[in-house]
């Protein structure tokens, strides 16, 4: 498979992700807004952005944190940028990807324009979690277990983990007694599988458990990471020189240990710090993927004195 | 639009030659079935087809760019329907056409037999823009430098078939042969079936074929790509639908790197050796350490390659030689020396502006002819004489007498026309056709149909898409028509003697019937009877 085609289904993975996530945390959010009787909008809207990594200067209002994070075209951290970036990734990758899944990342994005003033964003984001089902549902139905579905499931796979770890920090948003956990399990779509498993009420080292480190559940931090491991050794193959890919493994191992091994306790009580330890595991885990297959650019200038 | 009860009422071909329909307003006989079925449909039908047509377009990203937006291709409702005796000529033509450009090129590069014997001028050779000497000795593996030309054919007043141009360095436009296709069997299924259309889609795998055959002595198996400038060309959808219609990969110039003469791509797990590329970048920009060196389109050491007999370059670098508009003029004469056959379709009459007496008469009658650059494409610095005001013509003597080399001057030909839907109802547009030849080194094949370009507004002559050109679907006629049932089908196929194997089903399913009933019945036993219905009705107990 060619780096560049490669990097293009990376990315598709990611970003496809990213926009259904980025539905389920702002849905969210406005939820809590709704409902919390002491919310301090401005500092939790702040907040999400913070989360979010969307850099903040003024206060923030609603209609920013949607604007920013639902609409925007130009922000890759927003839903809409998100949709259109995987559509202009899939157009690269075009020759690759079957037809089925470019038409629908390519009608996903000409629609998108008819949300951009959407008076109910919750419709929206129902709008964008359906598309993105489509969009994996049609690649996973339609891709050979080649290389080329080991990269987009590589992306999808490490951005879910990173997502979920994002979500979880909305927990300890500023400005408000925070999320409580049935909510973020539904946000997950978690709810029911947890009471299925878990069999109980929803409890915080429960609910925290099943989302961190549920060995079966799909949307489970540490499922998401041992999935991107998996794929990694996959891609690798057996006899090929293993010492950067192993360092792609090394740091999502050592994230999913950490929180496979460590009391539920102790992690909730430093949620943001965890999370953020997450993040970081997954960022560094794509750079070193870019490093290894996906080679730089190389730009060669000629010019004719040299010749 | 007309209120008139069909379609047609209103349509009248103008003074060129109507493909539809002869001056008396009678249908000709290839045109017959889709009349028919035109006529059966109001105008909103119409209308509504031909919306539908651009919205599966925006879905499948058949689309240019037009100011920063992405419009749907323009795909006119109307095929054009080109009768089998017709093709019986044209194909023989386009083939007979390659053949001698192929002879051309390879005599070019090779002994320049063709100027010693007198045939063609020297200078007429060196002076071409597109005559690369850093290519001359190379010869390709199975001797194919043409690989796949697109030879623009036009009709004049009298209906004959007329070379307008040739295009054997990239010709563009197959995409939209294949995906007009689909789109337009989609709309029109019932047609399909009925008219015996030759079928297009077979051209992916004619070219693979060719490729590779093309491909460096000793490779059996060769890697194919095909090299595009990248995803913001103009005509990148018709790299990928290429690359993925054959099965190759799609590569731009920063994934191919050339190390000891040999074409490698770089993969994820390393590199991989190409034997063959199909490349749709231009001559220019291919390697940057024989021609542009700013080019960051292409790969170094490229033509290197090649000349090492490494890699096949297809087209051949160089090929521009031979559709320099000037050479064009010579090519009846050339099919005759090489071929030694008389040409099957005529050049349209050309001025060579070099020739004094030549140019003498053009500059006199410049108002009544077109002058085209030698080098131009689509549609770029061409003078239509009678359109042009004064000032333009004044200036284009000016640039004529300036540079003789690099104009050619030709009568005003006016273009076949097809209906067309226009915003006024269907009027007759002006059309060429692009048929496309594949070569793979033991013969010439012709694609059955071609692309037909389409002057949307009204008494235009220039068909090009850059210059607000439609196309059309080209309908070859002549393919198995055969489709009728030949008996009635028995109420049971049997396979071979043996029977259906049957669908199992989810066992409770199948009972499922009966447990409702049982259920329900205990429910009328054990429960308290039904809630006392509401005010607004409902049976009561």
């Amino acid at each position: 498979m060619l780096s560049r085609i490669a990097e293009s289904l990376f990315w598709i993975g990611r970003y496809v992700e990213r926009a259904d996530n980025t539905a389920r945390l702002l849905d969210v959010h406005l939820n809590v807004l709704l409902e919390d009787p002491w919310v301090d909008e401005p500092s939790a809207n702040a907040s999400i952005l913070t989360v979010m990594s969307a850099g903040t200067e003024a206060p923030v209002t609603r209609s920013d944190v949607l604007q920013r994070l639902a609409f925007d075209r130009e922000r890759t951290s927003s839903i809409a940028g998100s949709l259109t970036a995987a559509r202009e990734n899939a157009r690269r990758a075009r020759e690759v990807i079957s037809t089925e899944v470019w038409e629908s990342l390519n009608t996903t994005r000409m629609e998108l324009s008819r949300w951009s003033q959407a008076a109910r964003p919750h419709e929206y984001f129902v709008w964008v979690r359906e598309r993105t089902a489509v969009v994996r549902g049609l690649a996973s139905a339609t891709t050979s277990r080649d290389d080329a579905w080991h990269f987009l499931e590589l992306g999808r796979s490490l951005e879910r983990a990173d997502m979920i770890a994002r979500l979880l920090m909305t927990r300890s948003l500023d400005g408000t007694t925070g999320v409580n956990w049935t909510t973020l399990l539904r946000t997950c779509s978690a709810h029911e599988a947890y009471l299925r498993t878990v069999r109980a009420l929803v409890t915080e080292e429960r609910a925290a458990e099943f989302l961190l480190v549920d060995r079966l559940f799909p949307r489970s931090i540490a499922y998401n990471l041992e999935m991107a491991e998996s794929i990694l050794t996959d891609i690798e193959g057996s006899e090929r020189s293993r010492t950067l890919a192993g360092r792609a493994q090394l740091a999502l191992g050592r994230a999913r240990t950490n929180l496979e091994y460590s009391p539920v306790r102790e992690i909730l009580d430093d949620l943001p710090g965890q999370m953020q330890a997450v993040q970081r595991a997954c960022a560094t885990a794509s750079d070193i993927i870019r490093d290894r297959y996906f080679l730089p650019d190389a730009t060669v200038v000629w010019n004719q004195e040299a010749l | 639009m007309s209120d008139a009860a069909t379609p047609w009422s209103g349509y009248t071909p103008a003074a060129a030659w109507d493909e539809a329909m002869d001056v008396d307003g009678k249908v000709r006989e290839p045109y017959r079935r889709v009349y028919a079925e035109l006529e059966r449909m109001s105008g909103d039908d119409l209308y509504s087809k031909a919306e539908a047509l651009a919205s599966t377009y925006l879905a499948q990203g058949v689309t240019f760019d037009h100011a920063g937006e992405e419009r749907p291709f323009p795909l006119d409702l109307v095929p054009r329907v080109v009768g089998s005796d017709e093709w019986d000529i044209i194909s023989p033509g386009v083939a007979q056409r390659v053949r001698t450009l192929e002879a051309f090129l390879a005599d070019v590069y090779g002994s320049q037999r063709c100027v010693t014997d007198g045939l063609v001028p020297r200078r007429l050779i060196a002076s071409s823009q597109y005559y690369y000497r850093q290519v001359a000795g190379i010869e390709p593996a199975n001797g194919v430098r043409v690989h796949v030309g697109g030879i623009d054919l036009v009709r004049d007043q009298h209906g004959i078939w007329r070379v307008l141009e040739d295009n054997v360095r990239v010709p563009s436009g197959v995409s939209y042969v294949l995906s007009n296709r689909r789109a337009m069997s989609q709309m029109f299924p019932e047609m399909f079936g009925a008219m015996g259309i030759r079928p297009v889609l077979e051209y992916s795998r004619r070219l693979r074929s060719a490729l590779a055959k093309s491909a460096p002595e000793g490779v059996d198996d060769p890697t194919i790509v095909v090299l595009t400038p990248g995803v913001y060309n103009s005509a990148y959808y018709e790299h990928s639908l290429l690359a993925r219609t054959m099965g190759v990969e799609l590569v731009e110039g920063r994934d191919l790197e050339t190390v000891n003469g040999r074409v490698y791509m770089r993969t994820t797990a390393g590199r991989r050796r190409v034997d063959v590329i199909y490349r749709r970048v231009d001559d220019d920009f291919l390697d940057p350490v024989q021609f542009r060196p700013d080019s960051a389109l292409g790969s170094p050491g490229l033509v290197n390659a090649a000349r090492l007999g490494n890699v096949t370059i297809a087209n051949a670098i160089g090929n521009g030689v031979a559709d320099d508009k000037l050479i064009y003029t010579y090519m009846p004469d050339l099919t005759r020396y090489y071929l030694d056959e008389d040409p099957i379709l005529p050049n349209v009459d050309t001025w060579r502006l070099e020739e004094p007496a030549a140019r003498e008469e053009v500059l006199d009658r410049l108002d009544e002819l077109v002058v085209k650059p030698v080098d131009g494409a689509g549609g770029k610095g061409v003078l239509i004489g009678p359109k042009a005001s004064a000032a333009e013509l004044a200036e284009a003597k000016d640039r004529i007498s300036e540079d003789p080399r690099g104009w050619i001057a030709q009568p005003v030909i006016q273009l076949s026309t097809v209906p067309t839907l226009t915003d006024d109802g269907l009027e007759p547009r002006h059309v060429d056709l692009r048929p496309f030849a594949v070569n793979d080194g033991d013969d010439v094949w012709v694609l059955p149909g071609g692309l037909t370009r389409v002057a949307l507004q009204r008494g235009q002559l220039i068909v090009n898409s850059s210059q607000g050109g439609g196309s059309k679907d080209t309908w070859v006629l002549g393919g198995v028509r055969d489709r009728a049932p030949r008996q009635a089908p028995e109420s049971k196929v049997e396979f071979g003697g043996m029977h259906a194997v049957p669908q199992a089903a989810h066992p409770e399913d199948v009972v499922a019937g009966q447990q409702a009933q049982q259920q329900q019945q205990q429910r009328e036993e054990h429960s308290e009877p039904p809630a006392e219905p509401g005010e607004d009705g409902g049976a009561s107990c």
